[in-house]
Parts: structure tokens; sequence; C-alpha cells
């Protein structure tokens, strides 16, 4: 088992999605929202994942392939700097 | 622990850590940063101590969360405030100053984050320093290592350009290409930062690493006299910079060094990667991460860690965003260097840009003393100007043939 943090964000119409609670039962991982805000225009959710390695990989793809932007953890943000 | 330091606290929730290599809350993962103890410093610190100090950032070690005993000083920072004059009425200013940080040890201001992360990483007793970079960090984290003696692993895209491989690869780190994406090196670092037991300098020594920026705010401070300018003007990639220099300001007005500070700091982002300044643009405190492309690699940053903290700070100083294109970044490069004799890297064309901007909509106003901070050299990014290299006169060698092709 491993656990990953991930920033998802969400745009537009897939703000009012349960994107989070499909993932929940789509894939064997345990979703954990423990930072997030949202607007009428845009949502993020800085979200806690335990599961396979693979299955999280999975998880994300589906996400992603719906239309979620899935970023790294946002505490960090993007590790590669100039 | 340090006397001058609490231990580390969570930006969001508050709770509190002790002084070790994390760097967010479990609780809640927000962002950690150091809490210090103030009234220890005020009573060992003042502008007599500071100003008969190190010609480096470590005049101001009491402000900086690690021993000095452990510092590896190559002579980071206390870079020249220089009135820039001849740019300002380019521009349409009547006071300028550039903070040159091109003058770093390894030519860009990365050297201030790295010196204190390298003595905290020394003074955690970690086997090796890492990092994940396309350029100044890796550069600057590769010389402080081979200073320090340490081992030093520098993660580095497989596509990156040879000139700039060549910067970190001549301090000998162990230098690693990664196959795939931006996004592979991001996630192999951060699975290794969690099985390795290396100092990564952007993510478990994230906290003390980021202090190093505050010192751009002290010296800014220190070099005007103590006091404020009207205005800064400072490059965002995480926005971590930018955020630390109001700290730094802050910090300085708390230990009665400097009257209450008035001054409104903006922040300058290349529009092929402009997250802080799109959200300030859509009035939202809310950044969407971007793929970045933009010639301004160093600010290359699409998921800004401090993005958040960057845009509430523009709120509360009165503060603007703009960005600029690639060509007004090369534009931007050329005026400064003509007018100033200043060779700055592509960043230092965004600040100039966005600062260009800033005065011609009035965000800046004529008569505002402000401070633009050019934050890395030149020749890292020489080709992105090569071109001016075409401007050569080709003569033959007699004073005839010069005259004649000066006059045309």
């Amino acid at each position: 088992m491993s656990e990953r943090r991930v920033k998802l964000t969400f745009l537009n119409d897939k703000i009012k999605d349960p994107l989070i609670y499909q993932m929940g039962h789509e894939f064997n991982v345990v979703t954990n929202i423990r930072m997030a805000d949202i607007t009428s225009e845009i949502g993020w959710v800085m979200l806690g994942l335990v599961g396979e390695t693979t299955e999280i990989d999975k998880a994300l793809a589906w996400a992603q392939a719906n239309g979620i932007q899935v970023d790294p953890d946002a505490t960090v943000g993007d590790i590669v700097e100039g | 622990m340090n006397s001058y330091c609490n231990g580390l606290q969570c930006r969001e929730c508050g709770r509190k850590f002790d002084l070790e290599p994390i760097f967010a809350c479990d609780f809640c993962f927000g962002p950690l940063e150091v809490d210090y103890n103030y009234e220890n410093i005020k009573a060992d610190l003042n502008k007599n101590k500071i100003e008969s100090g190190p010609s480096s950032l470590w005049r101001y070690a009491p402000l900086l969360p690690c021993n000095p005993e452990f510092k590896i000083d190559l002579g980071d920072g206390f870079t020249p405030l220089i009135k820039a004059n001849r740019l300002a009425k380019a521009i349409g200013l009547d006071h300028l100053w550039i903070k040159n940080d091109t003058v770093n040890p390894t030519w860009s201001f990365k050297d201030r984050v790295v010196s204190v992360a390298i003595a905290k990483a020394i003074e955690f007793n970690f086997s090796a320093i890492a990092c994940a970079s396309t350029g100044n960090l890796a550069n600057s984290v590769a010389a402080h290592a081979a200073a320090a003696g340490l081992d030093c692993y520098v993660f580095i895209p497989q596509d990156l350009e040879q000139g700039k491989v060549v910067g970190s690869a001549i301090y000998a780190p162990n230098l690693i290409k990664v196959e795939g994406s931006y996004d592979d090196v991001n996630r192999l670092c951060t699975e290794l930062s969690m099985v390795k037991n290396w100092a990564f300098v952007n993510i478990n020594v994230r906290p003390y690493y980021s202090e190093g920026s505050k010192t751009l705010g002290f010296e800014i401070c220190e070099q005007l006299g103590w006091r404020t300018p009207d205005h800064i003007v400072a490059p965002m990639a995480s926005g971590s910079m930018y955020t630390k220099i109001w700290k730094g300001i802050k910090e300085f007005h708390k230990l009665g060094l400097i009257d209450e500070p008035k001054v409104r700091l903006s922040g300058a982002q290349a529009s092929g990667c402009s997250p802080i300044t799109t959200a300030y643009e859509n009035n939202s405190f809310t950044f969407v991460p971007q793929k970045p492309d933009t010639i301004a690699k160093s600010l290359a940053i699409g998921n800004p860690a401090d993005g958040y903290y960057a845009l509430k700070q523009m709120e509360e100083t009165n503060g603007h965003a703009a960005q600029a294109s690639d060509s007004e970044i090369i534009e931007a490069m050329n005026l400064l260097a003509e007018t100033e004799g200043i060779f700055a890297e592509t960043a230092g064309g965004v600040t100039i840009a966005c600062l260009k901007k800033l005065v011609e909509t009035n965000k800046i106003t004529k008569s505002e003393e402000t401070v633009a901070v050019i934050s890395g050299g030149g020749l890292k990014t020489i080709e992105a100007v090569s071109d001016v290299a075409n401007n050569a006169m080709l003569v033959k060698p007699n004073i005839d043939s010069f005259e004649m092709n000066l006059t045309h």
C-alpha cells in the first residue's frame, strides 16, 4: 500500500460532478479530502489517496480522462525548478 | 533548538511542529513555515551588528533558521543595489533601483536559498543534498555541495541543453538525466525524497530553504539606509521569493530596524507560464496550474507552491501582477543591458518588461521610488538574445575600411 497527495482542479461544469465519490467506487483507493475551496467557476481539492500504486495511478488517469486537472501536492508544487 | 527559532508552524491551521526536515502539516496538508522568537532576536540584533557582519547574507544570521556554524558561504547575497537612472528615464520613472542578483557566486538568487538549505542539511546530518532543476537551482546546489564536500544528486530532464548541463556538471555532482516529462521528474523526486536520507532542497527542507529569499528584503532596506522603497517588482515562479521579500521587510519592522513599511509589491511572470498573474487578472485567489511554454525557463513553474500566498500578498500590499511575452522579454533584456550595463537572464527580462507595463498602465506612478529584482545572469540564457551578435561590423584590417563602415 502507498499514499499519495495530489491537487485536483475542477473547472466550469466539472465542479458539480461527484467525481471523488465515483473514484472511490470505481477504484480500490481510499480518498481523503484535507483542504479544499470552491467558487462558481473553479474548485480545488488537496486529496490524500491510499491504495496500491497501480490502483492510485489508474484512479488519477481516470480523473484526468474525466476532465479533472491532476497536479502534484500543492504544498510543494512543481519540484523541478529553474 | 536554535534560541531564535521556536519551531515550525502550519501556514493554514497554525499547528506547531519541531524543527525537523518536514514540509507539510500532517493534519491539513498546509505548508510549514519557520516560527521565530523575535524577542530573543531583538535582544541580540541591531543595525550596528548587521553592518559589521560579513558581506554576505550571513550578516542576517539570527533571522535565518540554521546554526551559522554550519554555513557554507561562497559570498552568497549582499549584492549591489544600483541606481538605474538611464533605465528609469527610458521607462518613465523618476527613481529606479536594480537589485542585481546576477553577481551571486553561481550567478542567480538561488544561492541565497541554497546557502541556507545546505547549512540546515549539514545541521540535520543528512548524507547528501539533492534537487531537481533545469538550471539555476542545480548550479547552486552542485556548487555549494562541492564546497561542503557533501554528496550531491542533481536530477535533470534528459533533453536539457548542453550548456545548462555543464553549469552543474563542472562541480562534479551525481548528475542524473531522467527519461520522460517534467512531471515524471517531479514524481520520481517526490518518491525518492520519501525513501532516501537526502536533503531535497525544495521538498523536505523547503521551510528552511525558502527563508533564504528573505535576505533580498533585508538587503533592499539596509542598502536604502534602513527604509523601504515605494514599490518592489520581483519575478514569480513558485511565488516563494516574492512572498519572502515581504516577510523579510515585515520582520525588519517587527525588530524596530525600519519604520512601518508602506511598500507595494508587484510580481512578474512570463505569458507562457503565468498561473499567478492570470488568477490576479481574473480577480481570483485560486490559480489554475499551467503547462509552461516560455523562454523564461527559470520561471517555468506551472503549479506554484506559493501561488495563493502571492495573490494574498498582492492584495495586502496593494501590488499588482503583470505578464510579458517572449518578444517583450527579449526586448527588455536588451533595454536593461543597453541602459544599465547589466546582462540579465530571461527572468530579468520578464521583470523589466512587466515593470515597463506597470508604469505604462499607471499601476506604478512616475514618482514612486521602485526597486526591480534581477534574479540571474544573462550568460545562462545566451540563446535568447544571440541575434545581437549579428550587429557586429565586418571590416578589412585598415583604417579606411573601418571609417567607411562606421559611417554607414
